[in-house]
């Protein structure tokens, strides 16, 4: 009994059948695995820049193959040609298949153009839990166009109780939209001064927002090859997030989307870890071809 | 005689956190390139691999031991055995029969039954000397070798280079015998 193996042979790779890609490693083999990476390419260089930069390279193989992959599997050949659409890939499809689940992403501006009508509603999700079929014909019967889950939450902040922001894109517009639950009367002015301080906040990152209409952001809590990794002092702004940010990179530049991008990481208050952003900086020509498009 | 350690990893599997198979597979197809352009020599990646591997098996069985609460294994065999059912289990969801055992049982071969690593990869006519998995081999001699076991694992077949299996010879050299580590508090 020498043949027990059960993996069949094919002459050529092409050949084999595509996995569904539901197939999983425990992390802690891919933690071995990437922690190897970053030792070795640490053993090529002599500063952090060029590691990182190393990094990155391995991390753009990767997105390169992840798009041809995922646009074969999930997209049947289809790939996204618009900047919103191709975005909404990397957040939506791409995170969740080599993370195990989507992301919200903040953007830039987004220039506001022509005219459309957008009906405002809102609706208690919460006691709709597992009928999301009724909610869906409830939302066709009063036209409601935008309804969590379809179309591109870019952001979502969450202030505090009575305070909270999305940001929507639609058909090319950035929608930003602000609720808030105003303190009642009988309440104790300080509560009140609190809410109108936190509200001006929220409406001033608002507009910090648009100021680079070229960069797009992914914000991540515990970015999955950061999750074992402690940074040592003396290396400083080191983030091995460069190898996601290379991910990324080689996915949006194989599509046709050139770009810089970079991983940072932000410091969050209050918690011991900062986060980690994922900051896509557009080329020039994508945008004129994309205001070209309209 | 009955062994007490589970035959089977798939529990501890199912319990661990788990990543898309994918996203490893690639991450090893970009190590391997790396290697392939920095190191030039087919020889050398496979020996780098090798390495690599040997330093994750070093840290792995810590790991190993603490998830999978298996005990001394009782001989090589069972040690195999372990491998092929837990251990592999555990870490990359698959399996491997235990085979070609020789008359002192301590040579024998691991065959897998599927194997992450290779998804999607082709050697090119460049490559042909290179043992892609050697990782894996690599993993299993540093991890053996914190429990005290001398071995030599090497790839007796390999699909990626037109075998019928992907074949893993494990060879028991010796049996270090544990020394308390007197030096460590002076």
């Amino acid at each position: 009994m020498i043949n027990v193996g059960k993996i069949k042979q094919y002459s050529n790779v092409l050949e084999r059948p595509l996995s569904k890609g539901k197939q999983e490693v425990s992390l802690s083999a891919f933690a071995f695995l990437f922690s190897e990476l970053v030792q070795y390419n640490q053993t090529q260089v002599d500063n952090i820049t060029e590691l990182e930069r190393r990094l990155e390279d391995a991390g753009y193989a990767v997105g390169a193959r992840i798009l041809e992959l995922l646009c074969h599997r999930e997209k049947g050949n289809r790939r996204e040609t618009r900047l919103l659409g191709i975005l909404s890939f990397v957040h939506s499809t791409v995170w969740k298949v080599l993370f195990g689940k989507s992301k919200v992403l903040s953007l830039g501006g987004v220039g506001c153009m022509g005219t459309s009508r957008l009906r405002v509603g809102s609706c208690n999700v919460g006691s709709l839990m597992g009928k999301s079929i009724e909610l869906v014909k409830i939302l066709q019967k009063r036209k409601v166009s935008i309804a969590l889950g379809g179309y591109l939450v870019v952001e979502v902040r969450s202030v505090n109780d009575r305070l909270m922001a999305i940001k929507l894109v639609v058909g090319g517009l950035t929608f930003n939209v602000v609720n808030a639950y105003a303190p009642h009367a009988g309440l104790d002015e300080e509560v009140k001064r609190h809410f109108w301080e936190d509200l001006d906040e929220v409406a001033d990152s608002l507009e910090k927002g648009t100021e680079h209409e070229d960069e797009y952001m992914i914000s991540e809590k515990e970015l999955l090859v950061n999750r074992f990794i402690s940074i040592p002092k003396d290396m400083g702004a080191f983030n091995c997030g460069a190898f996601v940010a290379g991910i990324v990179r080689g996915v949006l530049e194989n599509a046709g989307f050139p770009a810089v991008v970079t991983a940072h990481f932000v410091p969050v208050e209050g918690q011991h870890r900062p986060r980690t952003t994922i900051l896509i900086k557009f080329a020039e020509e994508v945008l004129r071809r994309e205001a070209t498009l309209g | 005689m009955a062994p007490v350690v589970p035959r089977s990893g798939d529990a501890i599997f199912a319990n661990v956190e788990r990543v898309n198979a994918e996203l490893f597979t690639l991450t090893y197809g970009a190590i391997v390139r790396q290697l392939l352009t920095d190191l030039e020599e087919v020889d050398e990646v496979n020996k780098q691999l090798d390495q690599m591997g040997y330093n994750i098996g070093i840290r792995l069985i810590d790991e190993f031991l603490a998830k999978s609460n298996v005990s001394r294994c009782v001989d090589f065999k069972e040690t195999a055995e372990v491998i092929a059912k837990v251990g592999l289990k555990m870490f990359l969801g698959i399996t491997a029969t235990v085979t070609n055992w020789d008359v002192e049982g301590t040579t024998c071969s691991l065959i897998l039954e599927d194997n992450p690593l290779v998804d999607f990869v082709e050697l090119p006519d460049t490559c042909q000397g290179l043992y892609y998995c050697n990782i894996l081999s690599g993993v299993v001699r540093g991890a053996l070798e914190m429990v005290s076991m001398k071995t030599e694992v090497t790839w007796l077949r390999d699909m990626l280079r037109g075998d019928d299996a992907f074949e893993l010879q494990l060879k028991l050299l010796k049996q270090v015998p544990e020394e308390y580590p007197y030096k460590d508090d002076e």
